[in-house]
């Protein structure tokens, strides 16, 4: 199971000196363009079932990080392996949760389950079954038939989640996903999250701007710097054992990740606050 | 770990996950989720009961809303009722001419003479004829092109003004050029509605495919689907409603616009019946096709919208 964390000698996920620029248009009515560098130099591995939180400050590249391991986006230089092969694109060995859920509206939530399997071409008839037992594992089950309209935000990101692992990808990648839930339903989300990795094995890749959050959830937690993001500094998070103490959160070893996790962001905040008046201004 | 309020499971609903994620799953590693469906069958007799039960318990609630219902109706026909009892009123009166205006009794009865005699069904017919097939006509054209020019992003991008023009030029202004192109005959009134119909379907189809929630996109891009994947099951199931929407539009434009290309130079029709009415003089009768073409329109209008209700159930209810 992986709640160790011996470093196989091939790494799940490497970042090698990623970088990204984007082209932006300047302000209307000028033609310009102008680069923009997002990531410069991010150097990152990530064990086979290792759970990695990224948080950093907001603008700092978290989700370009993300599209560019889901394959969504190229890099402007360096490179991203996956299991020892460069990343060319998108492919169903990764799977992605989105902050906004991204559910078909006008399919059941077991409709939009099916949807990831029929995506990975898993014949019709064992389909429906699959997604019946993986909204059971978010706990879904008798909810199959609700549309994402009838469905509480927390159900709708649990859907998503089923969907993601359905067709049984060796990475998980979540972008912020329990950002929009109110804090009962992020905690019971969770707790939800951490059992069903612990049950099925995945990687896990989880952005986040929350340090509770990231203390919660990561075996380690990457740090990045304000824009352009790199990876200031990588914390293991050793929190014992999960399920001797009730409210993990108040302990002290939490308290202290908390604040060495808060010290490392705490400088790159101000600076990514500084950069973003200085846009506004220009 | 202590059970967090919100949570719906616990460890016992999930029986068959500990066959993972990992294994690929096989039908016998899946006995808990067939168990209902299996066994629902199986108690025939006492499911019909139950639905019997069910049926009495559901005639019971609607007979206890009768009340309610007949009051919504009320409310919906009451300014509609408003309206005949003026109409029927105001030239008895003397508030209005008798001879431009008679009453609504009389108007009822010439509109009955004119059913009587076969009169109403034929133009009716007539007119039903044309538009419906002008409105089929525009939406199997409109509606693929549409699709076609909101998917490629630059075509929408060099048509859109084009479309702009052509939607903001009154059909009916066009009538004269139709009837030189194409004579006074069907055709021309045909082509008419057709025009007139396109352009809600197509310029709401574009905007369909151009508004398609760009999260969707992103996720259908992310499982690596093929573009026309892509299409077949995010873009056109998304699509629905707004071109319902297009379409519905089109209808009523159908009839309002054949109407009038009746008026000028047609042998039949509603529009004709009204026209052939007034210049005879036969103002009852006149009255009488009027009526007709607004019943028309209101019972295609609701057809169109109960489909369009039917078809984009799936729609956040406004304001949810």
């Amino acid at each position: 199971m992986p709640g160790t964390t011996t470093q196989s000698p091939t790494p799940k996920i490497v970042f090698k000196d990623v970088r990204k620029e984007f082209t932006v248009k300047d302000r209307a009515g000028n033609r310009r363009t102008s680069r923009f560098t997002a990531l410069d130099g991010v150097d990152l591995e990530i064990a086979d079932g290792e759970f990695v939180v990224i948080v950093g400050p907001s603008g700092c590249g978290k989700s370009t990080l993300l599209d560019l391991l889901a394959g969504l986006d190229r890099p402007t230089g360096g490179r991203i392996l996956l299991d020892g092969r460069p990343v060319t694109g998108p492919g169903p060995d990764r799977s992605v949760v989105f902050q906004q859920y991204a559910l078909l509206p006008w399919r059941t939530a077991l409709g939009n389950v099916e949807f990831g399997l029929e995506a990975t071409g898993v014949p019709r008839r064992p389909r429906a079954a699959r997604a019946r037992e993986f909204l059971g594992l978010v706990g879904l089950s008798g909810f199959e038939d609700r549309h994402p309209h009838e469905l509480s935000g927390g159900m709708r990101q649990r859907v998503a989640i089923a969907r993601s692992l359905a067709y049984d990808p060796g990475v998980l990648l979540m972008d912020e996903p329990f950002a929009a839930l109110d804090a009962q339903t992020r905690e019971s989300l969770q707790d939800e999250l951490l059992r069903i990795w612990q049950r099925t094995g995945k990687t896990v890749v989880f952005i986040t701007h929350g340090i509770d959050e990231a203390v919660y959830l990561g075996q380690r937690v990457a740090v990045m710097t304000s824009r352009p993001g790199r990876v200031k500094q990588v914390v293991p998070v050793a929190l014992g054992s999960r399920t001797a103490t009730d409210d993990l959160r108040s302990s002290p070893e939490f308290a202290r990740h908390r604040h060495r996790i808060w010290s490392l962001l705490h400088d790159e905040v101000t600076r990514a606050q500084r950069l973003e008046k200085e846009e506004v201004s220009v | 770990m202590s059970p967090v309020p919100g949570t719906t499971t616990g460890s016992g609903t999930t029986a068959p996950d500990s066959a993972q994620a990992a294994a690929p799953l096989s039908a016998p590693a899946l006995p808990a989720p067939s168990a209902p469906t299996a066994s629902a069958p199986s108690e025939g007799p006492s499911s019909d009961a139950r639905r019997a039960l069910a049926t009495t318990e559901r005639i019971r609630r609607s007979v206890r809303r009768l009340p309610h219902l007949l009051l919504g109706g009320a409310t919906r026909s009451a300014a509609i009722v408003a309206l005949v009892l003026l109409w029927e009123a105001a030239p008895r009166l003397g508030l209005a001419d008798r001879t431009f205006l008679p009453p609504f009794s009389e108007v009822a009865a010439a509109w009955w003479d004119l059913a009587a005699d076969g009169q109403l069904a034929d133009n009716a017919r007539a007119s039903l004829v044309r538009s419906l097939s002008g409105f089929g006509l525009a939406v199997v054209c409109a509606v693929p092109l549409g699709l076609l020019i909101g998917w490629y992003r630059p075509v929408a991008d060099v048509l859109g003004p084009l479309l702009e023009v052509f939607r903001n030029t009154a059909a009916l202004a066009l009538l004269p050029v139709f009837v030189l192109l194409l004579g006074i005959g069907e055709t021309s009134k045909i082509s008419i509605v057709v025009y007139a119909c396109t352009w809600p379907v197509l310029l709401n189809t574009i905007s369909a495919v151009r508004t398609v929630d760009p999260t969707l996109l992103k996720l259908a891009k992310s499982m690596d689907l093929s573009a026309a994947r892509v299409f077949q099951k995010v873009i056109l199931p998304s699509s629905v409603p707004m071109i319902f929407t297009g379409i519905r539009l089109a209808g009523a434009v159908s009839i309002l616009v054949l109407v009038a290309a009746e008026m000028i130079g047609a042998k039949a029709g509603l529009g004709y019946l009204i026209n052939a009415s007034q210049y005879n003089f036969a103002i009852p009768q006149m009255y009488a096709g009027i009526v007709t073409i607004s019943a028309i329109g209101v019972a295609f209008n609701q057809l169109l919208v109960a489909l369009e209700k039917r078809l984009s159930s799936w729609r956040v209810p406004a304001g949810g």
